[in-house]
């Protein structure tokens, strides 16, 4: 009908009009419909993706990784390095004929989170420091692998056993969400106070059982010039260990639970809070912190308490590696129970303890077959061995460690503090579970240990920290029994 | 023009507007988009929430706080450091004692001016790393110290500079302003140099003093220079991220401490996007941080305009 040429025809639409007309309205959608069917669905179409290379599965490999596949391996190069997966890695090519790329890296966060972002993650993640991304965070995004197929494989060492059966009890726990283990902490790791038996040897200082022992130790460096308890003050995290393993271990693990559970009485109405943190207020009130302690960094104080200017310092047991380059030679680390408040339902043996570290495999990995297998090995008294050597830390394998291999002193007493602990561990979970209400207990924390705030308004905060968790309708609840 | 150079022209116009379009126009539409969602950082599924994340926002404490530390920086920043760097700048310009009857800065302004260029060198993270040494909270902070040796302070309890609540915002402005007197100073240096010597001359010779020819006739020339100054501090001063998350306490991630007194919206943003895992709450706070910057700059370049003095 009619003309195409715009300049004859008035009334309709020329053609030259219509491409002008329809380039620039184009110019608005594609943007905009791209942008808006971003918002609707995103990453709809990475489903399909899991054409992961599968070998044959054989005894040996019963995932059935593929011989010249290849392995994308991202380890946090913290407090134990990344040696040990070197270590792991070359193993991994020599048995399996698995090749890695490795990347050894604080960035966790800069590094993962666009990959994650756009459908792209690594095989196998060490996810920790200070910018990990929170193991919680990736797993409401659905990003994580259900580690039960590499837990219920036969384990390394002896084939007619579970992997899952090889681990020290408990040690799933903190990698488990709604019942499913996503991430594998790898470290077991004990927290607590430590001191130098050196020190304690010079000023013939016991070991401190209970809170009043502790006190007494604490005014008596005082007065020779040595400050009683150091801390991370730059990081209320540390001191927050200290104030709830206390309070654990006086009221129990039904208080620890309450905590991560979200309960309405979980601080103000607790007597076993109440009296821990009371406790902590007690050194803070009497003087007894080394100076200038609230604002130091972990490796400033932790410095200072190697250059004996401080009795105790909290912290867990990847603090021997950490500190190596500055610990004198006859330093002699010694890990210490948190000591007893009267009345205690826990014995002074109890520690905080279980896994840290998380391994995890992203559920969009490439090589999905090599990852699991390469976890599976992990769990070997091999591997974990290796481990120990090269980052002076146990793993959550049950006698992990060659009887031949000689630890450092302050490992070697983790492992006496956790034999004599036996059943009798704990470990709170809100830290992984709810990082929103972890910072505001830290903050709180902060306030106490700076006196400004009392052991009363420190209560009503903490709970005002759990109460806004429990009704926050974005974050998923999880419990434990 | 001959044919071709549209399209010469064009091609150099429209590469750097698609780049910009791309690369930062595009990203503030999708921070927008993703602020209108319960987005959680760390994969593409979503919900769309509408409103629900600027709702928040106002009864959001700690980001309310941090809206106020932002504008106290804003007031201080800018005003402090161009007050310093207009001082500095005047006696090393034009603050010597008029020898042999020429204009001149103090003695030894040249080998100055290299002194108190050199903090701007230093990248911010250095910056924060000096001054965590100097503030340090105990006996071997550089503050600490000194004050412990003249006895004014108690070695056994030395000041936690940045663990205080009524310090901490002013301790990072000593920072800022040791960091950027140097090039603003280099800056209005330059122009002053721009001004002809007759005038001060000329106002020498009818008895000005210092104090008169700074007022009457190197502010008003230096009015511009000025003004730029202002936009860029107040742009210092709306982000303040670096030194906040890398000198004062954490909040979990991202220091802020104590207890949210140094938290500035940058800082509480990343928290929130990153370690609490509310990314989509976050792009909310990024929306605002846009806007309110915008209004900012906009208000400052109209507050301080004044007519143009030519010379």
């Amino acid at each position: 009908m009619g003309s195409t040429s715009a300049e004859n025809d008035k009334g309709s639409v020329g053609r030259r009009d219509l491409i002008k007309r329809s380039a620039a309205l184009g110019l608005i959608t594609v943007p905009t419909m791209s942008f808006l069917s971003a918002c609707a669905s995103g990453g709809g179409d990475d489903d399909s993706g899991n054409d992961t290379p599968k070998g044959k599965t054989t005894k040996d490999n019963p995932f059935g990784a593929e011989k010249g596949s290849k392995l994308d391996v991202v380890i946090f190069k913290g407090g134990y390095g990344d040696n040990y997966a070197k270590v792991w890695e070359a193993d991994f090519q020599k048995k399996l004929g698995i090749t890695s790329s490795h990347t050894g890296t604080q960035e966790i966060t800069g590094k993962l989170q666009p990959r994650f972002n756009a459908g792209t993650p690594p095989d196998i993640v060490d996810d920790s420091g200070a910018q990990q991304i929170k193991v919680d965070v990736l797993n409401k995004n659905g990003q994580l692998l259900d580690l039960a197929e590499v837990l219920d494989a036969p384990s390394v060492d002896d084939p007619s056993k579970k992997v899952r059966d090889t681990l020290i009890p408990g040690t799933l726990d903190p990698g488990t969400f709604e019942g499913k283990v996503v991430a594998l902490n790898y470290i077991y790791t004990v927290w607590g106070l430590w001191y130098s038996g050196k020190l304690f040897k010079e000023k013939g200082w016991e070991e401190p059982k209970t809170w009043d022992d502790f006190l007494a130790i604490c005014t008596d460096a005082k007065k020779q010039g040595i400050g009683g308890l150091a801390h991370q003050g730059k990081y209320p995290y540390y001191i927050n260990v200290a104030i709830m393993d206390l309070i654990a271990k006086t009221g129990g693990l039904d208080a620890m639970k309450a905590i991560d559970n979200l309960d309405p009485k979980a601080f103000v109405g607790s007597d076993a809070a109440q009296a821990g943190v009371e406790a902590i207020y007690e050194v803070v009130e009497k003087g007894l912190l080394m100076p200038g302690t609230n604002g130091l960094t972990h490796t400033e104080s932790q410095t200072r308490w190697n250059q004996y200017k401080a009795v105790f310092i909290t912290s867990g047991s990847w603090l021997e590696n950490e500190q190596l380059k500055t610990t004198p030679a006859d330093f002699d680390m010694k890990f210490l129970p948190m000591p007893l408040l009267p009345d205690s339902k826990l014995p002074f043996e109890a520690i905080r303890a279980g896994a840290g570290e998380p391994f995890i495999i992203p559920n969009k990995a490439k090589n999905l077959a090599g990852a699991k297998e390469f976890m599976r090995r992990m769990l070997s008294k091999e591997w974990s061995t290796q481990f120990a050597k090269e980052a002076n830390s146990l793993t959550i394998l049950k006698d992990g460690v060659d009887s031949g291999v000689q630890l450092r002193p302050g490992t070697q007493s983790t492992v006496e503090a956790s034999k004599a602990a036996g059943d009798n561990t704990f470990r709170y979970l809100y830290v992984d579970w709810y990082s929103e209400m972890g910072a505001a207990i830290e903050a709180a924390s902060n306030e106490l240990m700076a006196k400004r705030i009392q052991p009363k308004e420190w209560l009503k905060r903490a709970q005002a920290a759990v109460d806004k968790q429990a009704k926050d309708p974005a974050s998923k609840k999880n419990h434990r029994d | 023009m001959r044919k071709g150079q549209h399209r010469f022209v064009a091609g150099f116009l429209f590469v750097p507007v698609a780049l910009y379009l791309i690369f930062v126009i595009w990203p503030y539409i999708q921070t927008f988009g993703y602020s209108l969602t319960d987005w959680k950082g760390q994969s593409q599924t979503f919900k769309f929430v509408g409103l629900d994340n600027y709702k928040a926002l106002f009864d959001d404490d700690v980001f309310m706080q941090a809206i106020w530390h932002n504008i106290l920086f804003l007031i201080f920043i800018p005003a402090i450091t161009i007050l310093l760097a207009l001082f500095f700048a005047f006696m090393l310009n034009a603050g010597g004692r008029s020898r042999a009857g020429g204009v001149s800065g103090v003695a030894g302004s040249s080998f100055y001016k290299i002194v108190y260029f050199f903090p701007q060198v230093l990248s911010l993270a250095i910056v924060a790393v000096l001054f965590n040494a100097v503030y340090r909270s105990d006996g071997g902070g550089l503050l600490n110290g000194v004050l412990i040796k003249l006895g004014l302070v108690d070695a056994q309890n030395p000041m936690e500079w940045l663990n205080e609540p009524k310090l901490v915002l002013w301790m990072l402005m000593i920072a800022v302003v040791w960091h950027g007197v140097g090039f603003y100073l280099v800056l209005f240096s330059a122009a002053m140099q721009s001004i002809p010597k007759d005038i001060y001359e000329a106002a020498l010779i009818d008895g000005a003093g210092r104090n008169q020819s700074f007022f009457r006739i190197t502010l008003p020339l230096l009015w511009e220079s000025v003004q730029t100054a202002w936009v860029y501090l107040g742009i210092v001063a709306m982000d303040m991220f670096v030194l906040v998350s890398s000198m004062t306490q954490n909040m979990g991630a991202y220091g802020g401490g104590p207890d949210h007194k140094s938290d500035v919206m940058s800082t509480v943003m990343m928290r929130n996007f990153q370690y609490f895992g509310k990314s989509g709450y976050a792009c909310a706070m990024g929306v605002v941080m846009l806007l309110l910057t915008l209004v900012l700059s906009v208000v400052m370049l109209r507050a301080t305009r004044r007519d143009r003095v030519e010379f």
